[in-house]
């Protein structure tokens, strides 16, 4: 067996995004003397949260109350948020981004000079905090600078979590990490871990999402036991540039935008699509429902990349756009040559944010003991069948913090930790990926079996689904299990193996996509982004209740957990 | 979509194996709308998966994909290939020591980051419940130029002071370092002032301005770090008269 190296903490976080380095802040501060482990497959300056743009939601303004910010997501979640998270959340969401302020992040002011807040999706009035259209990139790179404050924040960047280590009692006490640069595994052992590595968008073709969000966290917890729950939920942005999939902001329609057609018809205000008077400020599974029917009936536009409509921000003028809204200006201009001053960009629906993820009861514990999860990688259920745009971001803020909070008190419950089953572990794993690596044999290309199942997951779980099409990719995906496993892999150095990394991380989007076919199979009925055309109405009677997909070798178990309903009786959901 | 096929000369080097970086050549159908890095990854993907490169957001914004073209440093990611000839030569960042490949060690850089205190200095922490600060638009821009590095570090391939002086703090490390010097919420700028008088930071530079021309983000280090020199030295000079480093 392979020697490896042993590192002590007393917490563990895997991921350096917003979620992963709130709670690195927050356990330093509840604890100076503990020792936290952040552990990131890349530096955490280069984490997803980065490419945000349009806002963080928190009540500010004096029209503005906690009780309608909880009213709004809950009803934006379809009624599948927990509502004792939501009221949780909407009350800590202003202390969050205050912390935020005075750390330095440089928000948009108003003349008088406090926050400034601008509309979103779905909100009832304005109360999302921005920084033009960049606030991911400067919550990620102001949380980052603060962080490198505390000495007892001990990072390990470019290490990529292969493995959760178990020890005899079934708790979870460390991970198995590979140097990336090295190719050394590491064991990292510690009380309680921590997984904030974000969604899995990468298993579709056609996302927002960055190269390195293949739902690895999502992945390790599964593959331990962990259900993941309301996996069936994935978020389609409405306005996503063809070809790339690169992310034009909400923020565009909540500075007053407008969504047109082919006739420059401005079709939720011609047509009923369920949004009322807030046209394009409707919800995001709505917006992008209708689109999507739009170009169906013939009413998109054709371009290099399929169908799409128009976005339309000239009448805003150059002066606003430069100043509310510079960096969609030059994503425009340099990714399809539009400059959306004198043009209408070109959009279309594309896959953005996973609403399900690891469950976690609202400490963001999970129920594997010392396992937690915080941010995109988790469901606390905040979000429910639909997120509302810049809820997320907030969402990292308050719940890494929580969670942070919470496992720092965990911690200190646990006694000495028997070393020994977590080190074979680790080099179980060192093991299994020095095989791995430039092992040559197996006849798999790796690009193609991604291909494969981005394929499969587009035409079975997309904007609308069907039985027939979710059971043949669900088989599909299956399949792929087995090709995985036979994947070919040509380089044989241990230093920066970029092939290896994206072999662990194929495994990591196969799991995540068979959690979630499996779980889209399961849900008989349309409820927030899970829209079956076999069963086009929500079914409160049947399916008021999370989804858990829980890991078995013959292929996921679905299972049931009941929605904490409170004072928001379910209703319609009509705006 | 028209296609052309255009040569790309990458830069190979693996410790394990190489005694210096090598080139290999590669020939690529080519879309026109493509950028640079749509090219590295085709290599990666369909001709040699052994190829080592970092990136990620594809959008200009995660900084990871920084790397020589045609021996300028580039955003691989934002870099059109409509502007290159048939000959793409892609070299890992001028003036860092190579990992592998196109990667290059960022090590060095995190030390000099963090040496500048990039975070809000307050004798007395502010509580949440005392509510945010109020920044007026002037006071704002008095920073926010600077708040927009990537840490992509492009900035230190281009900068002649980093090639000749490797200690040389560098342009971004200025550039973040002066951005909170310059934030109305700050009172830490005596502290990163006696920083920016040490040797290798702000007097090192010799105004070659190549930082801010290379700079994807128009954050214009160049001028972070003539700011920060005036600074430095009338917070010196501060501390001559009032001993006690000026109010």
């Amino acid at each position: 067996m392979s020697a490896i190296d042993l590192y002590r903490h007393d917490i563990i976080i895997v991921g350096g995004g917003g979620a992963g380095l709130r709670a690195a802040i927050a356990a330093a501060e509840a604890d100076p003397s503990q020792s936290i482990a952040l552990v990131s497959k890349v530096y955490p300056m280069r984490s997803h949260t980065v490419s945000a743009e349009g806002g963080a939601a928190a009540v500010a303004r004096a029209d503005d109350t906690l009780e309608m910010h909880g009213y709004d997501t809950v009803k934006g979640s379809d009624f599948l948020g927990d509502q004792h998270v939501i009221e949780y959340f909407v009350e800590e969401a202003p202390k969050e981004l205050t912390l935020l302020e005075h750390w330095g992040l440089p928000f948009s002011r108003n003349e008088d000079g406090t926050v400034a807040t601008r509309a979103f999706g779905g909100m009832t009035t304005k109360r999302t905090w921005y920084a033009a259209d960049k606030i991911g990139f400067h919550m990620l790179h102001t949380l980052f600078q603060t962080s490198l404050k505390y000495d007892n924040i001990v990072r390990y960047d470019e290490h990529f979590v292969s493995k959760l280590l178990i020890a005899n009692d079934g708790s979870c006490r460390g991970v198995a990490a590979h140097d990336i640069r090295t190719g050394e595994m590491k064991a990292i052992i510690g009380k309680a871990v921590m997984l904030t590595t974000g969604g899995g968008g990468k298993i579709f073709p056609f996302t927002t999402n960055g190269m390195i969000k293949t739902g690895d966290g999502m992945a390790l917890a599964y593959r331990e036991g962990v259900p993941l729950k309301d996996m069936e939920f994935v978020q389609y942005h409405p306005t996503g540039l063809p070809g790339t999939g690169i992310l034009i902001t909400e923020a565009t329609r909540g500075e007053g935008g407008y969504l047109t057609n082919k006739d420059g018809e401005r079709f939720l205000v011609e047509r009923d699509y369920g949004v009322g008077s807030k046209a394009e400020l409707g919800p995001r599974d709505m917006i992008s429902r209708a689109i999507v029917q739009e170009i169906e009936a013939g009413r998109g536009l054709s371009g290099p990349y399929g169908d799409y409509v128009n976005l339309d921000l000239r009448h805003l003028g150059e002066a606003k756009i430069d100043e509310r809204l510079p960096f969609v200006r030059l994503l425009g201009r340099t990714y399809v040559g539009v400059d959306p001053v004198k043009d209408p960009l070109p959009i279309r629906p594309v896959v953005h944010y996973m609403m399900g993820g690891v469950d976690t009861d609202i400490d963001c514990a999970t129920q594997l003991s010392g396992l937690y999860a915080a941010g995109e990688t988790a469901c606390v259920s905040l979000n429910g069948a639909n997120r509302l745009g810049s809820n997320s971001l907030t969402e990292c803020l308050v719940f890494g913090a929580r969670g942070a909070r919470h496992m720092t008190q965990y911690a200190k419950s646990i006694g000495q930790i028997d070393d020994k089953a977590l080190v074979e572990q680790a080099k179980a794993e060192a093991d299994r990926i020095d095989q791995l690596r430039g092992r040559q044999k197996g006849g798999e290309k790796l690009s193609e079996i991604r291909r494969k199942l981005n394929e499969a997951m587009e035409s079975g779980c997309g904007v609308y689904r069907q039985q027939d099409t979710m059971k043949a990719c669900l088989q599909d995906v299956s399949q792929l299990r087995g090709r995985v496993a036979d994947l070919q892999l040509t380089d044989p150095s241990r230093v920066f193996n970029t092939e290896v990394i994206a072999a662990l991380e194929l495994a990591n989007m196969v799991d995540v996509a068979e959690a979630l076919a499996a779980s889209a199979l399961s849900r008989k009925e349309s409820r927030g982004a899970h829209t079956c055309k076999d069963y086009p109405h929500r079914d409160d009677q049947n399916y008021l209740y999370h989804t858990m997909c829980t890991f078995s070798p013959s292929g996921p178990v679905i299972g049931k957990k009941d929605v904490t309903l409170g004072h928001w009786e379910p209703e319609e959901r009509k705006y | 979509m028209r296609e052309v096929t255009k040569t790309f000369v990458l830069t190979r080097f693996d410790p394990d194996q190489d005694e210096a970086p090598r080139t290999q050549e590669y020939k690529v159908p080519v879309r026109e709308d493509w950028k640079v890095l749509d090219a590295i990854n085709f290599i990666k993907d369909e001709i040699d998966p052994s190829v080592s490169h970092r990136w990620s957001c594809r959008m200009a914004v995660c900084g990871s994909c920084g790397m020589m073209v045609n021996g300028e440093p580039k955003l691989t990611c934002k870099t059109a290939l409509s502007d290159y000839g048939d000959r793409v030569e892609i070299e890992p960042l001028a003036n860092f020591p190579i990992v592998r490949d196109l990667v290059v060690e960022l090590e060095g850089f995190m030390d000099k980051f963090k040496s500048v205190k990039p975070w809000i200095v307050r004798a007395k922490q502010k509580a949440a419940e005392e509510g945010t600060y109020r920044q007026s638009t002037e006071e704002l821009s008095a920073f926010k130029q600077f708040s927009m590095c990537i840490n992509c570090m492009l900035c230190y391939s281009a900068c002649p002071v980093v090639a000749n002086e490797p200690e040389f703090i560098g342009p971004a490390a200025i550039a973040l370092g002066h951005r909170y010097n310059m934030d109305s919420r700050d009172e830490g700028a005596s502290e990163r002032n006696q920083r920016f008088r040490e040797e290798g930071t702000v007097f090192s530079c010799s105004y070659a301005n190549e930082c801010s021309e290379v700079c994807p983000k128009d954050v214009d280090p160049a001028a972070a770090v003539n700011q920060a020199k005036f600074n430095a030295v009338i917070d010196w000079a501060k501390g001559l008269v009032m001993p006690k480093g000026g109010s």
